[in-house]
């Protein structure tokens, strides 16, 4: 029988710093709820508006799974191992913090708000050499289909990560109708609307929503609305 | 009455901010090291609430470690710390403290 979490738009955790725009839809910095520490290896999914020019100076992570997904404006990313990039609407970046990384991310643009999603998974292994990687996505490909955009293998389709989690975003004609697979016996898919409204195994999600599944083998999903956008993550349950 | 809180780590750039970060809330008292050695004296010289694990740190050498601290200090709560910076600290330290 399968589970499953709701967590609508307005329970998210906000805080906003002026600059900063952020809606946490796990526990993280200040906001503290028990009820929402992580959903199996996923323990963060933020969704920050950062103002023109504005952004984060350099700071450290190590030991997780860092994934930044733009939903309108550039982000400029810097880090210690050397690398300096922009990363637009249409692409994702992956880092593997490891052993210890140091980054800075900013709005790219002066004029323009930055959207961005960052997802942090745990790894399931710790110590790893850092690493970085960013790609464009293929946006045809993901119209009425879940395109893969991450896995834990590095010849799969998207970018990879040390975790057995994998990511699909599609978008949506109004009416259309489909099943998603779960990838791995063991994972759960958390849901995630970015635009639009969808049902999900019966569960009517609008905006910013989330339906956390477990204990299944496949999800039903449909488009209420022309021009859903849905990010799937499907990850393990427990924790390494 | 502070809650005193070690966190051991090998990068150093890393250990400095925890450092900053634990101290910079008024009920906790951040104690930061990058070696099992002054991890140790550190247990042995003082009352501690909680030990956090940071990077590097080896399976082996956590294993050991784990045995060390709670040996000095039987029922001594060790977790690992992730990610490095503020983002999870707070939750980490509350969930470890309220359980």
């Amino acid at each position: 029988m399968s589970q499953f979490i709701l967590h609508k738009e307005n329970t998210r955790g906000h805080a906003n710093h002026g600059w900063l725009n952020a809606h946490h839809s796990f526990s993280f910095a200040n906001y503290y709820n028990p009820e929402r520490m992580h959903f199996g290896v996923l323990r963060v999914l933020n969704d920050d508006l950062i103002d023109g020019g504005m952004g984060f100076g350099a700071h450290p992570h190590d030991n997780m799974e860092i994934i930044t997904i733009p939903l309108a404006g550039a982000i400029a990313h810097k880090d210690s191992m050397g690398n300096s990039a922009v990363i637009k609407n249409g692409e994702i970046q992956v880092m593997s913090a490891g052993t210890g990384v140091s980054h800075s991310e900013f709005n790219a643009n002066a004029d323009e708000q930055l959207n961005l999603l960052q997802i942090w998974l745990f790894p399931n292994k710790k110590n790893v050499t850092p690493r970085y990687d960013q790609q464009t996505l293929d946006v045809a490909a993901s119209h009425n289909n879940f395109q893969q955009i991450l896995s834990p293998n590095a010849d799969d389709a998207g970018v990879w990560i040390h975790q057995d989690a994998w990511f699909s975003l599609g978008n949506f004609d109004e009416g259309f109708e489909t099943e998603y697979k779960i990838k791995k016996a063991g994972n759960g898919v958390y849901a995630f609307v970015i635009n639009g409204e969808v049902t999900i195994n019966g569960q009517v999600l609008g905006k910013r929503d989330a339906l956390g599944i477990w204990d299944t083998d496949s999800i039903s999903f449909k488009a209420n609305t022309a021009g859903a956008e849905v990010l799937l993550m499907d990850v393990p349950m427990e924790l390494n | 009455m502070q809650t005193t809180i070690l966190y051991i780590g090998r990068d150093t750039e890393i250990t400095t901010v925890m450092s900053r970060l634990l101290n910079a809330r008024p009920e906790w008292k951040g104690i930061c090291v990058c070696t099992d050695d002054e991890a140790i004296a550190i247990c042995n010289e003082q009352h501690l609430d909680l030990v956090l694990l940071g990077n590097g740190i080896d399976a082996e050498c956590e294993k050991a470690l784990r045995a060390k601290l709670t040996g000095i200090r039987p029922g001594l709560k060790i977790i690992q710390h992730y990610g490095g910076g503020s983002g999870l600290l707070y939750g980490e330290i509350m969930t470890a403290l309220n359980h």
